[in-house]
Protein backbone atom coordinates (compact mmCIF):
# COMPACT_ATOMS: atom_id res chain seq x y z
CA UNK A 1 0.00 0.00 0.00
CA UNK A 2 2.76 1.89 0.90
CA UNK A 3 4.64 1.78 -2.46
CA UNK A 4 1.45 2.69 -4.05
CA UNK A 5 0.90 5.96 -2.69
CA UNK A 6 4.80 6.79 -3.40
CA UNK A 7 4.23 5.94 -7.16
CA UNK A 8 1.09 7.67 -6.91
CA UNK A 9 2.92 10.59 -5.35
CA UNK A 10 5.43 10.34 -8.00
CA UNK A 11 3.16 10.18 -11.20
CA UNK A 12 1.80 13.02 -9.98
CA UNK A 13 4.79 15.16 -9.61
CA UNK A 14 5.83 13.99 -13.12
CA UNK A 15 3.00 14.44 -14.72
CA UNK A 16 2.13 17.96 -13.39
CA UNK A 17 5.60 19.26 -14.14
CA UNK A 18 5.16 17.61 -18.05
CA UNK A 19 1.61 19.50 -17.86
CA UNK A 20 3.26 23.42 -16.90
CA UNK A 21 5.94 22.14 -19.45
CA UNK A 22 3.83 21.75 -22.27
CA UNK A 23 1.04 24.97 -21.51
CA UNK A 24 3.49 27.71 -19.29
CA UNK A 25 3.28 31.23 -21.31
CA UNK A 26 6.69 31.47 -20.14
CA UNK A 27 9.88 30.03 -21.28
CA UNK A 28 11.37 29.93 -17.61
CA UNK A 29 8.88 28.38 -15.91
CA UNK A 30 8.68 25.76 -18.75
CA UNK A 31 12.79 25.13 -17.74
CA UNK A 32 12.40 24.85 -14.41
CA UNK A 33 9.16 22.86 -14.43
CA UNK A 34 11.20 20.27 -16.17
CA UNK A 35 13.42 19.16 -13.08
CA UNK A 36 10.02 18.20 -11.65
CA UNK A 37 9.87 15.78 -14.30
CA UNK A 38 13.30 14.49 -14.30
CA UNK A 39 13.11 14.20 -10.72
CA UNK A 40 10.01 12.35 -10.94
CA UNK A 41 11.12 9.88 -13.21
CA UNK A 42 13.84 9.12 -10.76
CA UNK A 43 11.95 8.32 -8.36
CA UNK A 44 9.72 6.05 -10.35
CA UNK A 45 13.10 4.20 -11.96
CA UNK A 46 13.97 3.80 -7.96
CA UNK A 47 10.81 1.88 -8.02
CA UNK A 48 11.26 -0.37 -10.78
CA UNK A 49 14.99 -1.42 -8.80
CA UNK A 50 16.94 0.59 -11.68
CA UNK A 51 19.40 2.08 -8.95
CA UNK A 52 22.47 3.20 -11.44
CA UNK A 53 19.42 4.57 -14.08
CA UNK A 54 17.77 6.76 -11.07
CA UNK A 55 21.49 8.85 -10.12
CA UNK A 56 22.57 9.19 -13.45
CA UNK A 57 18.73 10.37 -14.30
CA UNK A 58 19.79 12.89 -12.06
CA UNK A 59 23.64 13.77 -12.33
CA UNK A 60 23.07 13.61 -16.14
CA UNK A 61 19.80 15.51 -17.29
CA UNK A 62 19.17 17.44 -13.63
CA UNK A 63 23.01 18.39 -13.56
CA UNK A 64 24.17 18.73 -17.27
CA UNK A 65 21.11 19.09 -19.76
CA UNK A 66 19.06 21.00 -17.94
CA UNK A 67 21.97 23.72 -16.91
CA UNK A 68 22.70 23.75 -20.31
CA UNK A 69 18.96 24.55 -21.58
CA UNK A 70 18.37 27.55 -18.86
CA UNK A 71 22.06 29.08 -20.57
CA UNK A 72 20.37 28.69 -24.00
CA UNK A 73 17.46 30.13 -22.48
CA UNK A 74 19.02 33.22 -20.84
CA UNK A 75 21.37 34.23 -23.89
CA UNK A 76 18.17 33.98 -26.35
CA UNK A 77 15.06 34.75 -24.66
CA UNK A 78 13.93 38.24 -24.84
CA UNK A 79 13.88 39.37 -21.35
CA UNK A 80 11.42 42.62 -21.66
CA UNK A 81 8.62 40.18 -22.49
CA UNK A 82 9.83 37.24 -20.21
CA UNK A 83 5.89 36.51 -19.77
CA UNK A 84 4.85 35.47 -23.75
CA UNK A 85 8.26 34.25 -24.21
CA UNK A 86 6.81 30.78 -24.65
CA UNK A 87 3.82 30.83 -26.92
CA UNK A 88 1.80 28.28 -28.65
CA UNK A 89 0.19 28.11 -32.03
CA UNK A 90 -2.36 25.61 -33.54
CA UNK A 91 -3.24 24.00 -29.83
CA UNK A 92 -6.90 22.43 -30.75
CA UNK A 93 -5.29 20.72 -33.59
CA UNK A 94 -2.47 19.31 -31.63
CA UNK A 95 -4.91 18.63 -28.49
CA UNK A 96 -7.05 16.10 -30.96
CA UNK A 97 -4.01 15.01 -32.86
CA UNK A 98 -2.49 14.05 -28.70
CA UNK A 99 -6.06 12.85 -27.90
CA UNK A 100 -6.45 10.41 -30.73
CA UNK A 101 -2.79 9.18 -30.24
CA UNK A 102 -3.22 8.80 -26.60
CA UNK A 103 -7.04 6.76 -26.81
CA UNK A 104 -4.65 4.69 -29.64
CA UNK A 105 -1.98 3.78 -27.01
CA UNK A 106 -4.41 2.82 -24.29
CA UNK A 107 -6.20 0.46 -26.38
CA UNK A 108 -3.56 -1.49 -27.44
CA UNK A 109 -2.03 -1.77 -24.09
CA UNK A 110 -5.56 -2.79 -22.20
CA UNK A 111 -6.16 -5.24 -24.90
CA UNK A 112 -2.59 -6.97 -24.99
CA UNK A 113 -1.97 -10.11 -22.66
CA UNK A 114 1.20 -8.59 -21.08
CA UNK A 115 3.01 -11.86 -19.89
CA UNK A 116 3.54 -10.68 -16.34
CA UNK A 117 6.20 -12.33 -14.50
CA UNK A 118 6.81 -11.90 -10.77
CA UNK A 119 9.22 -9.79 -9.83
CA UNK A 120 10.97 -8.15 -6.37
CA UNK A 121 13.06 -5.75 -6.13
CA UNK A 122 17.11 -6.01 -6.39
CA UNK A 123 19.10 -3.76 -6.90
CA UNK A 124 20.77 -4.37 -10.51
CA UNK A 125 24.17 -1.78 -10.50
CA UNK A 126 26.53 -5.06 -11.00
CA UNK A 127 24.16 -6.31 -13.63
CA UNK A 128 24.17 -3.40 -15.69
CA UNK A 129 28.20 -3.21 -15.45
CA UNK A 130 28.99 -6.67 -16.24
CA UNK A 131 26.50 -5.96 -19.17
CA UNK A 132 28.31 -2.67 -20.39
CA UNK A 133 31.91 -4.62 -20.44
CA UNK A 134 30.96 -7.72 -21.78
CA UNK A 135 27.91 -7.94 -24.09
CA UNK A 136 27.29 -4.67 -25.02
CA UNK A 137 31.06 -3.16 -25.26
CA UNK A 138 30.82 -2.04 -28.64
CA UNK A 139 27.94 0.54 -28.72
CA UNK A 140 29.51 1.80 -25.32
CA UNK A 141 32.66 2.68 -26.70
CA UNK A 142 30.75 3.81 -30.04
CA UNK A 143 28.64 5.82 -27.46
CA UNK A 144 31.73 7.23 -26.21
CA UNK A 145 32.91 8.60 -29.02
CA UNK A 146 29.59 9.58 -30.37
CA UNK A 147 29.58 11.96 -26.93
CA UNK A 148 33.17 13.59 -27.85
CA UNK A 149 32.47 14.04 -31.58
CA UNK A 150 29.26 15.96 -30.54
CA UNK A 151 30.71 18.12 -27.55
CA UNK A 152 34.04 19.05 -30.12
CA UNK A 153 31.04 19.96 -32.47
CA UNK A 154 28.98 21.71 -30.20
CA UNK A 155 31.92 23.58 -29.20
CA UNK A 156 33.07 24.43 -32.90
CA UNK A 157 29.70 25.86 -34.17
CA UNK A 158 29.06 27.83 -30.54
CA UNK A 159 33.00 29.12 -31.38
CA UNK A 160 32.27 30.25 -35.16
CA UNK A 161 28.82 31.59 -34.00
CA UNK A 162 30.52 33.83 -31.41
CA UNK A 163 33.12 34.94 -33.77
CA UNK A 164 31.23 35.90 -36.45
CA UNK A 165 29.29 38.73 -35.54
CA UNK A 166 32.01 40.45 -32.96
CA UNK A 167 30.52 43.88 -33.10
CA UNK A 168 26.32 43.31 -31.79
CA UNK A 169 26.77 42.60 -28.14
CA UNK B 1 -1.47 -2.84 -3.41
CA UNK B 2 1.44 -2.90 -6.22
CA UNK B 3 1.63 -0.43 -8.63
CA UNK B 4 1.59 -2.42 -12.40
CA UNK B 5 2.78 -2.64 -15.26
CA UNK B 6 -0.23 -0.51 -16.73
CA UNK B 7 0.23 1.95 -14.29
CA UNK B 8 4.05 2.72 -15.41
CA UNK B 9 2.56 2.99 -19.08
CA UNK B 10 -0.21 5.44 -18.60
CA UNK B 11 2.68 7.33 -16.99
CA UNK B 12 4.89 7.54 -20.17
CA UNK B 13 1.84 7.87 -22.01
CA UNK B 14 0.74 10.94 -20.69
CA UNK B 15 4.73 12.60 -20.40
CA UNK B 16 4.67 11.43 -24.50
CA UNK B 17 1.27 13.18 -25.08
CA UNK B 18 2.44 16.03 -23.64
CA UNK B 19 5.97 16.21 -25.09
CA UNK B 20 3.98 15.44 -28.58
CA UNK B 21 1.68 18.42 -27.85
CA UNK B 22 4.60 20.75 -26.93
CA UNK B 23 6.94 19.86 -30.21
CA UNK B 24 3.49 20.49 -32.17
CA UNK B 25 2.11 23.91 -30.35
CA UNK B 26 5.22 25.79 -29.51
CA UNK B 27 6.95 28.88 -31.34
CA UNK B 28 10.14 28.96 -29.31
CA UNK B 29 13.12 26.43 -30.40
CA UNK B 30 14.01 25.76 -27.21
CA UNK B 31 10.57 25.19 -26.22
CA UNK B 32 10.66 22.73 -28.74
CA UNK B 33 13.24 21.04 -27.43
CA UNK B 34 11.73 20.49 -24.51
CA UNK B 35 9.21 18.46 -25.91
CA UNK B 36 11.51 16.33 -27.15
CA UNK B 37 13.13 15.93 -23.96
CA UNK B 38 9.87 14.78 -22.28
CA UNK B 39 9.21 12.48 -25.22
CA UNK B 40 12.98 10.44 -24.86
CA UNK B 41 11.99 10.30 -20.97
CA UNK B 42 8.78 8.62 -21.81
CA UNK B 43 10.14 5.99 -24.21
CA UNK B 44 13.36 5.27 -20.97
CA UNK B 45 10.34 4.94 -18.84
CA UNK B 46 8.64 2.37 -20.81
CA UNK B 47 11.91 0.13 -21.60
CA UNK B 48 13.26 0.40 -17.94
CA UNK B 49 9.41 -0.54 -16.84
CA UNK B 50 8.79 -3.57 -19.36
CA UNK B 51 12.12 -4.74 -18.11
CA UNK B 52 10.97 -4.85 -14.66
CA UNK B 53 7.71 -6.40 -15.26
CA UNK B 54 8.51 -8.92 -18.45
CA UNK B 55 11.54 -9.84 -19.93
CA UNK B 56 13.55 -9.72 -16.59
CA UNK B 57 17.62 -9.34 -17.58
CA UNK B 58 19.33 -5.66 -18.03
CA UNK B 59 18.74 -4.97 -21.41
CA UNK B 60 15.99 -2.51 -21.01
CA UNK B 61 18.02 -0.32 -18.71
CA UNK B 62 21.08 -0.27 -21.16
CA UNK B 63 18.87 0.92 -23.40
CA UNK B 64 17.94 3.52 -21.26
CA UNK B 65 21.50 4.52 -20.69
CA UNK B 66 21.58 4.64 -24.68
CA UNK B 67 18.68 7.09 -24.51
CA UNK B 68 20.15 9.26 -22.06
CA UNK B 69 23.58 9.65 -23.69
CA UNK B 70 21.93 10.60 -27.07
CA UNK B 71 19.80 13.10 -25.77
CA UNK B 72 22.19 15.27 -24.17
CA UNK B 73 24.30 15.09 -27.25
CA UNK B 74 21.07 16.24 -28.94
CA UNK B 75 20.92 18.79 -26.16
CA UNK B 76 24.40 20.09 -26.79
CA UNK B 77 24.61 20.23 -30.47
CA UNK B 78 20.76 21.79 -30.86
CA UNK B 79 21.58 24.32 -28.03
CA UNK B 80 24.70 25.11 -29.94
CA UNK B 81 22.78 25.54 -33.26
CA UNK B 82 20.28 27.71 -31.36
CA UNK B 83 22.83 30.34 -30.20
CA UNK B 84 23.99 30.40 -33.82
CA UNK B 85 20.38 30.81 -35.25
CA UNK B 86 20.10 33.81 -32.73
CA UNK B 87 23.22 35.51 -33.42
CA UNK B 88 22.39 35.59 -37.42
CA UNK B 89 18.33 35.96 -37.13
CA UNK B 90 18.41 37.53 -33.51
CA UNK B 91 15.37 35.90 -33.03
CA UNK B 92 14.40 31.87 -32.14
CA UNK B 93 10.63 31.76 -33.19
CA UNK B 94 10.52 29.01 -35.30
CA UNK B 95 7.76 30.47 -37.29
CA UNK B 96 10.11 33.41 -38.18
CA UNK B 97 13.22 31.72 -39.19
CA UNK B 98 12.64 30.86 -42.64
CA UNK B 99 15.69 31.16 -44.66
CA UNK B 100 18.85 29.12 -44.34
CA UNK B 101 21.46 31.31 -45.81
CA UNK B 102 21.34 34.96 -44.88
Amino acid sequence: MGEFVVFLILAALTCVSAGIVALSRNIIYSTIALLGTFLGIAGLYIQLSADFLAAVQVLVYVGGTLTLILFAVMLTAQIENIRTSNTSRGRWGAFALVAVVLLLLGAVANRTEWPIRNTTATPSTAKLGHAFLSEYMLPFEVGSVVLLGAMIGAVAIARRAVRRHPEKE
Amino acid sequence: MQPQLIHYLTVAALLFGFGLFCVLTRRHAVGILLGVELILNAAALNFVAFEHFISGGISGQVFTVFIITLAATEAAIALAIVLMVYKSHRTVTADQISDMKN
